[in-house]
């Protein structure tokens, strides 16, 4: 009598102890990107195409369930910061995913990195990161920040530009882009001119243009800066008659305010709504069909994020142990929207790189129109300050 | 030369530019001492109601009406509300209040117009370019400069030839007095406020073609409307007329100009981290000069 | 209008001593909750309290608006990065490189900006601020707009290594009760009675033969120096130092935090600081569009406040 309940208690007891079944609790994924306020065309454009992935799942990636948790930074480094320190300690994430700007990136790498969790970043790709400060807990699934500006320069360096003037605004991503261009177009440039980031108006710059005439202008100007630029660029006449050649500027964000007065105006970029391959145009009519308007290149780094952490997740089968989680992401087993895609020794991409025009589409809408392939498995120039292998 | 003279009229339209955006907030500023932080707030429901209206009625005067009715209807009826009771306050509970109209009208622009930038175009009418001697210049930014021209001395008649404005400027010093001969001085001050915010609507209407309509497109130009009214001297039509063609030239010429000077000075590389920095603290710097110099401004009010 | 002396029994103070023993419980309630993540919100809203507490000396007991102040919260943090950039992490020379840095800027910036008053103010203070902003956005070796994070915090000998929160949140929560008191006495000194003399009636304290710019000056540096160890702080915590730690918005969530808590009370800050951050944090879990809560709450603070938060708890209680 008194063994059995004995054995009855250790039996209890035992069963206490042992681990709970394998509960299956979602995975907790922590979207970090500017959700309010001017800045947030960008950002909810990343959110509106992870999401939709994760909801044509069923509300999971790789086949568990994820809980996305949305987190607005506001384009804040302390608010990001904040952000961070809640979702490594409180929720305790295993993977954060998004991030716009470079500031931000910078700002909460390091500590998510040391922390344990995966970052996939969806858009900003600042060369600290891609260099000496890479990490293996960090994946870049858009690009590093020069490339754009790499195959710009090598456009250049095709069409057999001899004076070309570039543009930006004088901040560390403006100072980056035209870095970037020159180390591809070895031609001295005709002038570096960078305005103020609050500037309103371009009329000074454009006079010098139209008095200089060069073989072409070389410019990066994002969001309302860009709207602003590209048309008083064309309100100058000078799209006919001095080539634009841009980054980041006109892109699915801008394009709906620029409409036609952007016509002729050549981007570069990794992505376009009209790249011929079969997930991208699944992609492209899946998102015109739920948000009623075309993806912009963000949105379409966010969806190759979201496909990256689904292939990942299928390949640990929902396990979210660092290593395994880490090998499987590092293995890129996804259709992505851009074609082919893997990752460098620093875990940013190698990838093509194409030269765009805004055309008009089938519809009669101004749209991005692939011109010529400009790079291909291009990798970034930091690769080598990096430790990984 | 006709890049100099091209520049020259660069920095005369954007001074008309500088001064359609500060007009409203000098006004109000001036005759009702009431600091208006939201005025960038105005100037950019202006702009997206205009926007809206061009989009669906495709004419620039009806959209230009429907910005500047819809603002100052807004603004008259804030004033009504809220503001009213902030004009005997002192002016940091006014910056906090007008703060929070702008946190306001920068998410509800978002919410019901969305985060991108929306498009606005110029009429065609005002689309070619113009002839001038030796270089061709945009006929809308003409258009501006006339415009500029024309608000300017609009404003100046209404206040100083009008018995309305000589009602407004009596009630500002000397209220009471103004009350006591049977004029309604609330409602003064509810009109003069629904006319600032339409001043604001109307630059953004005309600018909007230019620059991008996007959530959080006022919170720039308010700062620059600001520097020019402090510069001009607060609530001085004048003062801002000048202190916004001063700016204006200024920061153009200097922007144009400003790479040759410093790289007299210093070696390339140096000039050119130099240049751009000193460029986007240009017009600040000018503004700590001459409030260092001449405190109230170079035409202040007399009181 | 001017308070009575601390009396440590008055209802005021015995109020503000059970905040602080509460703040000091902070660390040992998120071990026992498990949630460490309060910590460091705690500790954020300890050095908003500290950076507010320097701009309610001269907004509160001055009445100098400026627009401005985050200017001396981001140098403080610069100085903490660009120090540990070039290898100095000594936090006793950053933080004395700061305070020498600042005392030049203040010193400078106000001669010229107390030359004006009310509007005049406002719009210098807040050209200021400007005018580094842009300047910490174009200095390209430190990163510029994209930040410049800290590869190691400060060393504080002999006290605990900054690494730790816990140690972090301490020194935070004593610089704290340090700057609270400092300013309780310099308020009831001659110097702070002078000052607030010229915040209710100038006129009568220049006939007096006051001279106006000595005391508003020095009470504008003081209040610059007390916001460069509040950036000190928040460099550290962040391990960051970004441009958009200057920005005018910044300058603005100062001062509504300064208003918010009580205006001329040694405690609003501490409770602004509080009321707001929470306020921020609970709506933002809520909605993406939290801003158009946030803007008409400010609203309403501006059209209702007389004296704050602090200042309607603290005087129902003064009457009982």
């Amino acid at each position: 009598m008194k063994r059995s309940l004995l054995a009855g208690a250790v039996a209890a007891l035992a069963f206490s102890l042992a681990p709970p079944a394998q509960a299956a609790d979602p995975v907790k994924i922590g979207f970090m990107a500017e959700l309010s306020g001017p800045q947030a065309a960008l950002g909810q454009d990343m959110l509106d195409a992870f999401m939709l992935v994760v909801d044509q799942n069923g509300g999971k990636l790789g086949g568990v369930a994820v809980n996305v948790l949305r987190r607005d930074s506001q384009l804040k480094p302390e608010v990001a910061n904040q952000i961070a320190d809640e979702l490594i300690e409180k929720e305790k994430v295993p993977i954060v995913a998004g991030i716009t700007f470079s500031n931000i990136m910078m700002a909460v790498t390091k500590k998510l990195t040391t922390a344990g969790v995966v970052v996939v970043g969806a858009n900003a790709g600042p060369a600290p990161l891609a260099g000496a400060q890479c990490s293996a807990n960090l994946f870049v699934v858009s690009k590093q920040n020069d490339q754009f500006a790499e195959a710009m320069g090598k456009y250049a360096v095709d069409k057999g530009y001899k004076k070309v003037l570039a543009m930006a605004p004088n901040y560390q991503a403006g100072k980056d882009y035209v870095g970037g261009f020159k180390r591809v177009y070895k031609t001295p440039l005709a002038d570096e001119i960078y305005t103020p980031l609050n500037q309103l108006d371009f009329s000074a710059e454009l006079s010098r243009i139209a008095a200089e005439k060069p073989d072409a202008v070389y410019a990066f100007y994002p969001g309302g800066l860009g709207v602003s630029f590209v048309r008083a660029y064309q309100q100058a006449g000078l799209i006919g008659k001095v080539p634009l050649l841009t980054v980041s500027t006109t892109d699915g964000t801008t394009l709906p305010a620029l409409k036609d007065s952007a016509l002729g105006v050549m981007l570069s970029s990794a992505w376009g709504p009209d790249l011929p391959n079969p997930a991208n145009q699944k992609f492209v009519t899946d998102f015109e069909a739920k948000y009623k308007r075309t993806p912009s290149e963000y949105a379409a780094q966010s969806y190759d994020a979201a496909l990256l952490i689904d292939s990942a997740l299928r390949k640990t089968n929902g396990s979210t142990e660092n290593k395994a989680l880490t090998a499987a992401m590092k293995a890129a087993d996804f259709k992505s929207v851009r074609g082919s895609f893997k990752f460098n020794n620093n875990n940013f991409p190698v990838q093509d790189f194409y030269v765009f025009e805004v055309a008009k589409d089938a519809k009669g809408n101004a749209n991005i129109k692939t011109v010529s392939k400009q790079l291909t498995a291009h990798k970034d120039a930091y690769g080598a300050e990096c430790s990984l292998k | 030369m006709s890049l100099f003279l091209s520049q020259l009229l660069n920095g005369v339209q954007l001074g008309m530019l500088l001064f359609l955006l500060s007009a409203g907030l000098t006004l109000v500023f001036g005759i009702m001492n009431f600091i208006n932080l939201s005025h960038g707030s105005f100037y950019m429901v202006g702009a997206y109601l205009a926007a809206a209206t061009l989009a669906r009625t495709d004419s620039f005067l009806l959209a230009g009406l429907a910005g500047i009715g819809g603002a100052m209807l807004l603004a008259f009826a804030i004033e009504r509300l809220a503001l009213r009771r902030l004009y005997a306050r002192d002016h940091l509970d006014q910056v906090l209040a007008t703060l929070g109209l702008i946190m306001f009208f920068n998410e509800a622009v978002r919410m019901i117009w969305g985060s991108q930038p929306v498009f606005t175009a110029q009429p065609s009418w005002l689309n070619g370019s113009v002839e001038l001697i030796g270089f061709s210049y945009p006929s809308y930014r003409l258009m501006i400069i006339a415009a500029g021209a024309v608000v300017a001395l609009g404003t100046y008649l209404l206040i100083h030839k009008t018995r309305i404005g000589m009602l407004v400027r009596a009630s500002s010093t000397h209220p009471d007095i103004v009350g006591a001969l049977g004029v309604n001085a609330r409602l003064l001050n509810s009109l003069l406020f629904s006319v600032g915010a339409g001043l604001a609507a109307l630059a953004g209407w005309l600018v909007g073609p230019i620059v991008s309509v996007q959530s959080g497109m006022g919170d720039n130009v308010l700062i620059l409307a600001l520097v020019v009214i402090v510069i001009g001297g607060i609530g001085s039509i004048r003062g801002a007329f000048y202190a916004a063609l001063l700016v204006g030239l200024v920061d153009t010429m200097g922007r144009a100009y400003m790479p040759q000077i410093t790289r007299q000075f210093f070696e390339r590389s140096s000039a050119d981290a130099a240049g751009p920095a000193l460029a986007s603290m240009l017009i600040y710097l000018f503004m700590a000069l001459i409030l260092a110099v001449k405190p109230n401004g170079l035409f202040p009010v007399k009181r | 209008m001017f308070p009575e002396s601390l009396h440590w029994r008055s209802p005021r103070v015995l109020l503000a001593l059970v905040i602080f023993a509460l703040l000091l419980a902070v660390p040992l309630l998120s071990q026992w909750l498990g949630q460490s993540f309060y910590l460091s919100f705690a500790t954020r809203i300890v050095i908003f309290a500290i950076a507010a507490s320097g701009l309610n000396l001269i907004l509160g007991y001055g009445g100098m608006v400026s627009l401005g102040h985050s200017l001396f919260v981001g140098i403080g943090a610069y100085a903490v990065g660009i120090s540990s950039f070039h290898g100095l992490t000594n936090g006793w020379a950053q933080l004395a490189l700061a305070l020498a840095v600042v005392a030049v800027v203040a010193a400078l910036t106000g001669l010229v900006s107390l030359r004006t008053r009310g509007v005049g103010f406002i719009m210098i203070t807040l050209a200021f601020g400007q005018m580094f902003y842009f300047l910490a956005i174009s200095l390209k070796q430190y990163g510029g707009d994209d930040g410049l994070p800290l590869d190691n915090k400060s060393v504080l000998n002999p006290l605990p290594a900054l690494d730790g929160k816990i140690a972090l949140y301490y020194l935070a929560l004593a610089v704290l009760a340090i700057v609270m008191y400092g300013i309780w006495r310099t308020v009831h000194s001659r110097f702070g009675y002078v000052l607030r003399g010229f915040q209710s009636n100038e006129r009568r304290m220049l006939a007096a033969g006051f001279p106006r710019l000595r005391y508003q000056l020095t009470a504008y540096v003081v209040s610059a120096l007390i916001c460069t160890v509040a950036g000190f702080l928040q460099g550290n915590q962040t391990a960051f130092a970004s441009p958009s730690y200057l920005s005018w918005q910044a300058s603005g969530d100062l001062i509504l935090i300064v208003v918010l808590g009580g205006m001329g009370t040694v405690m609003g800050p501490l409770v602004g600081a509080f009321a707001l951050l929470v306020l921020e944090e609970a709506l933002s879990g809520y909605t993406q569009h939290w801003m158009i809560v946030l803007g008409p709450f400010i609203l309403l603070v501006a059209l209702l406040s007389r004296r704050g938060m602090w200042g309607a708890i603290a005087a129902r209680r003064a009457r009982s």
